[in-house]
């Protein structure tokens, strides 16, 4: 039970609001000594899963790109162009990105698309000019590019899983197999799809509804 | 064959540039701290496979250090007014979207075209590396189109990284605390915990404990990967599986999706959440979860009324 001690240290530590590399390094150590690991056995564990998992880091080489586009108007064009457009919403746009997004995730096209390469640069800056657009306001529309990253993580979450080759899918396959039960990639990948119309369906009823709510009264 | 052996080098060599801006920014106030993170992670990215399981460890220490001290901040690099802004994309018009659009385009068709040479790239990798081939062709096109000095790429790019901050180094520091957990054995004892929860002879209970453990789980996690080992091991397989007949495809399949659901909903998936709200500059640094909250709660609903009613026949 001492083991769970990290656990409650991981939240204590997020509600508290210390520095989270912090709260996650001394999480790691509770539980480890708890379990009966040795101080230097538990460094070289937690510094060999960090090296294994560096491909997570490796999109920012994308900033220097975005940083230079954005030197020489890149978002003041996103916003000029969604201006320009007549009938345009902050709901259709997105609902357009997550279908785009759902559906090349499922083709197993995942890093095509993401918050540094796609949100940042062109969906964020449109959804916000087209909210400013419908409501009027003058001030930064927060709530729509926090909607616009929030429509790129769902449509990523619930595409991917209909891909046979992504990690998730894997995994699943692998810790059946330790059971004894061995299924196709195929068959768990079907199940993924009644998932993923519910969540186009109810993400893109929210879409339609936040385009309500930024009409002008 | 070409691999994570050219991506690592790659992401490696340009947060050593921003090492490198951020230390040449006079106006920047703590620019040791923030030159010295970048130069850590590009020392992970470009060694890593050569300092050992302990020296890796030690580089992780480091960047805690840093971040945990309070050693890291914003500077106000300089960059071009919102006028300059509106000027410039007046006069290049959509010709501006071309490099951004090059990313994406050059990571797709090197996607499909990469997975048919596997002799020369590992399949594996092929997106990875197809992105970096994508940044590589945007990178010269930009150089080639704008003209800016050598080092204004890095310099703009280190004033988005800047705006991440520490929380770049938060997730590959979550999938270390799960290596430790899984050696600890956490999974096991939480696992046996819901074990007991369940209600005996309620095939709807152990549904819900099931597809709500795995969201639960995947909150304090921060990763459904995580969850899924441990919530199959103490509910899918004994009751809804064994117990139940469930269908083993479709309860694995729609428990990791109901795992999925918690990932929308939890600071820990920091790549997804919390990077997201510092890339763009949100006051709100919980604001992309406060976005997904309506959408994942719902969609929770929806996979357990799935499991329920398609996995039973």
């Amino acid at each position: 039970m001492l083991v769970l001690s990290g656990i409650l240290i991981i939240v204590a530590g997020f509600v508290l609001r210390f520095n989270p590399l912090l709260v996650v390094l001394v999480s790691a150590l509770a539980t480890g000594l708890a379990a009966g690991i040795g101080p230097l056995d538990l460094l070289a564990a937690f510094g060999k899963a960090f090296n294994d998992s560096r491909y997570v880091t490796v999109i920012y080489m994308v900033l220097p790109v975005i940083g230079l586009l954005e030197r020489h108007g890149l978002q003041e064009r996103a916003r000029t162009l969604i201006a320009g457009l007549r009938g345009f919403t902050v709901g259709r746009l997105l609902l357009g990105y997550l279908l785009f997004r759902q559906v090349t995730a499922a083709l197993g096209l995942v890093s095509v698309a993401g918050h540094a390469q796609t949100v940042r640069p062109l969906v964020a800056p449109m959804a916000e000019a087209a909210a400013q657009q419908q409501s009027g306001e003058e001030e930064r529309d927060e709530e729509a590019a926090a909607m616009a990253a929030a429509t790129d993580n769902i449509g990523l979450f619930f595409g991917e899983d209909i891909f046979i080759a992504i990690g998730s899918i894997l995994l699943m396959k692998g810790v059946l197999e330790g059971y004894g039960i061995v299924i196709e990639p195929f068959h768990l990948s079907v199940w993924a799809i009644p998932t993923a119309i519910a969540a186009f369906v109810i993400h893109g009823v929210r879409l339609m509804l936040f385009d309500r709510r930024k009409r002008r009264p | 064959m070409i691999g994570l052996n050219l991506v690592y080098p790659f992401a490696g060599l340009i947060f050593l540039a921003f090492a490198g801006s951020a230390l040449r920014d006079r106006s920047h106030g703590r620019r040791i701290g923030n030159a010295l993170f970048y130069a850590l992670i590009a020392l992970s990215l470009l060694a890593g496979d050569r300092l050992g399981d302990l020296g890796n460890g030690v580089l992780v220490l480091g960047l805690v250090a840093i971040a945990g001290f309070g050693l890291m901040g914003r500077g106000d690099a300089a960059t071009t007014s919102p006028a300059e802004r509106a000027a410039e994309a007046a006069a290049r018009r959509n010709r501006l979207f071309l490099p951004a659009l090059a990313i994406p385009a050059t990571a797709l068709a090197g996607t499909l075209a990469f997975k048919q040479m596997p002799a020369l790239v590992d399949p594996k990798q092929a997106t990875l590396v197809a992105l970096t081939l994508g940044v590589t062709i945007a990178l010269a096109i930009g150089y080639a189109w704008l003209r800016p000095r050598a080092m204004t790429p890095f310099d703009e790019g280190r004033r988005l990284m800047d705006g991440v901050g520490w929380a770049a180094a938060l997730p590959q520091m979550l999938a270390s605390l799960g290596a430790v957990f899984a050696l600890a054995g956490v999974g096991d004892v939480v696992g046996g915990l819901m074990g007991r929860l369940i209600p005996e002879g309620s095939l709807f209970g152990a549904v819900l404990a099931y597809a709500i453990g795995m969201a639960l789980f995947t909150i304090v996690m921060g990763n459904a990967f995580a969850a899924f080992p441990v919530m199959i091991a103490a509910v899918g397989i004994p009751v809804l599986i064994h117990g139940a007949g469930g269908n083993p495809a479709i309860v694995a399949a729609i428990g990791m999706l109901a795992g999925f659901c918690g990932t929308l909903m939890t600071p820990m998936a920091a790549n997804f959440n919390l990077v997201p709200a510092a890339l763009l500059d949100l006051r709100d640094r919980h604001g992309v979860i406060r976005a997904q909250i309506p959408t994942a709660l719902p969609l929770l609903a929806v996979n357990i009324g799935l499991l329920y009613w398609l996995a039973f026949r």
